[in-house]
């Protein structure tokens, strides 16, 4: 029995915190989310990119529960959130992406209420400061300003102590200070081991946060992967600048780098002339990004997969 | 339970400490019904027939506007500014929620119901209500039926900014057809047809047995019975048209 249960155990702690298969969503005729798939390990920042329609917030608050899916299975902390259990609701903490709060409370006795309603909270001091809301604390929260408030999102999600945080475009509107202290915060979650799952249209801060991305586009995932090795997998091409013998700048794309600077290589020593500006360098994850999402190429790129990447 | 029940009190407690919060929303609440009652008073002074039924009428009154009024705003207000929805997302049960909610509303009436019983006994030559326990159940009943219909009215709200508009739109009409300042068995018969159609009448009828005629409940069955068939359809609609969060179009 004994080991049983051990093996049990084991088997949870190391399932995914959030696994989303063939995940489907229509409203009336309108399908959101088309056969999404992805997974988020134990510990992992995960962060769902795409354009503004892609079916980022739909996915998300399937997996909050706060909506049903039409199709395809999904499971959070090993459960359901469609039945909405409980159980769940007590380890998990949500950032919606706008939401209003009681207006006539202080940010400390929101966040006491808050921290009522869960069984093992965290301290609301403790939580204030780490939502950097030491100076608001005795304001009403109708007095706060909209980056304040944000913060105050934060703060109520954070008090029950939550596993795994979903964060629905949470520095959209803010100003660049602003969002590096809500980049420091989901950092701070990170290293105290949470599960993290958000949704974001900035690359740069799916860059900044992300362990791994799913890009996202007409509810289906383009390319899964670390950040940095989605360049690879998926417009799996070198970019390779130098500057022509007549003074322009030259740029060509390959899959092939080794080849490409052979021949021009040798062709400029063949010539006696030197490779002005000569440089290889790898696309962005702006680029994969503006790539996948750009109008028209909604096709799936036929690439390989590579160091971590899943392309779909 | 005991840690649902124990999320209900919090949650009711919550509730009373943001009411008096917002002072103008409470006074509002409370000072509207006594506001007529005091005109109401001064104009029909010297009558005490007249008085014997502005007084009960009053107090039909403040049930309504304790929960019917002040619910169908709340539920809007909240729902439209993401508060239900955000609630929604923590461990707190959607019944210690709602429990709250009508714990609160049945606070205020009790309030209300208890300033106009010592108006009545005070200002207007009404004794205290020789059938408390009829007082109560005519109250209990009134504040259910009410505060179904209340929520039930918010699901049709669209939006927070028309809600003054739908409310009042029913509060009104109501409260002068039901009989709250007049004898509603002196109207003319196409009124008082639709009068008996309405809860508030009923319970007005119930309220003025318990608190000026002492006739007993059992004379009163009929009224109870058209407040719990009007409660029950206002349950229903209530929970079948709950929602969480606002349309987003």
């Amino acid at each position: 029995m004994r080991a049983q249960r051990i093996g049990h155990n084991h088997l949870v702690t190391d399932a995914p915190a959030i696994l989303v298969r063939d995940l489907h969503k229509a409203y009336g005729a309108v399908e959101a989310v088309r056969g999404l798939d992805f997974e988020v390990a134990r510990g992992e920042v995960f962060g769902l990119l795409g354009p503004n329609g892609a079916g980022k917030t739909t996915t998300v608050e399937i997996l909050e529960g706060y909506r049903e899916r039409t199709g395809g299975i999904v499971s959070v902390l090993g459960m359901d959130p469609g039945q909405r259990p409980a159980a769940l609701r007590r380890r998990v903490g949500i950032v919606l992406q706008s939401c209003g709060m009681y207006r006539h409370l202080t940010v400390r006795e929101a966040l006491e209420h808050w921290a009522a309603l869960y069984p093992r909270p965290r301290d609301v001091q403790d939580t204030i400061a780490l939502a950097g809301l030491e100076e608001k604390a005795g304001e009403r929260t109708r007095r706060l300003s909209g980056g304040q408030m944000r913060r105050l999102d934060f703060a109520l999600a954070l008090v029950g102590d939550p596993e795994l945080i979903f964060l629905d475009e949470p520095t959209t509107g803010f100003d660049p200070a602003a969002r590096r202290a809500a980049w420091q915060t989901v950092r701070r979650l990170q290293g105290l081991g949470k599960t993290v799952l958000l949704t974001t249209h900035y690359l740069d801060e799916a860059q900044a946060l992300c362990d791994r991305v799913a890009i996202v586009k007409h509810g289906r995932a383009l390319a899964v992967g670390a950040p940095a090795a989605l360049g690879v997998g998926t417009a799996s091409r070198y970019r390779v600048a130098w500057r022509g013998d007549d003074g322009e700048a030259q740029e060509r794309e390959t899959d092939d780098p080794t080849g490409l600077l052979h021949q021009l290589t040798s062709a400029a020593l063949a010539r006696g002339e030197r490779l002005e500006d000569l440089a290889v360098t790898r696309p962005s994850l702006e680029d994969v990004y503006i790539e996948l999402t750009a109008e028209g190429t909604d096709d799936v790129p036929a690439a390989g997969a590579g160091g971590g990447t899943d392309v779909r | 339970m005991s840690d649902a029940l124990a999320l209900t009190w919090r949650q009711y407690r919550l509730e009373r400490r943001m009411f008096w919060r917002n002072p103008s929303a409470a006074f509002f609440n409370f000072l509207l019904p006594l506001l007529f009652l005091a005109l109401f008073g001064a104009i029909f002074a010297g009558s005490q027939a007249d008085l014997d039924v502005i007084v009960p009428g009053i107090a039909g009154m403040s049930v309504m506007s304790t929960t019917f009024v002040a619910l169908a705003m709340n539920v809007t207000f909240l729902r439209e500014q993401g508060v239900l929805k955000r609630l929604r997302g923590t461990p707190l049960p959607s019944g210690a929620y709602l429990g709250a909610l009508a714990l609160h509303a049945v606070t205020n009436t009790a309030l209300q119901i208890a300033l106009v019983v010592a108006a009545g006994r005070l200002f207007f030559g009404i004794g205290w209500p020789p059938l408390p326990l009829e007082l109560l159940v005519f109250t209990v009943a009134g504040v259910v039926c009410f505060a179904a219909l209340g929520v039930a009215l918010a699901h049709a709200i669209p939006n927070f900014d028309s809600a003054p508009a739908y409310v009042n739109a029913i509060f009104l009409p109501v409260v002068v057809v039901s009989g709250v300042f007049y004898d509603a068995e002196s109207a003319p018969a196409f009124l008082a047809d639709i009068a008996q159609a309405l809860p508030l009448t009923h319970l007005i009828d119930g309220l003025s047995a318990a608190m000026v005629t002492g006739a007993p409940l059992g004379d009163h069955l009929s009224d109870l019975a058209v407040i719990a068939l009007w409660a029950a359809a206002g349950i229903a609609l209530a929970v079948r048209g709950w929602r969480w969060e606002a349309d987003r179009d």
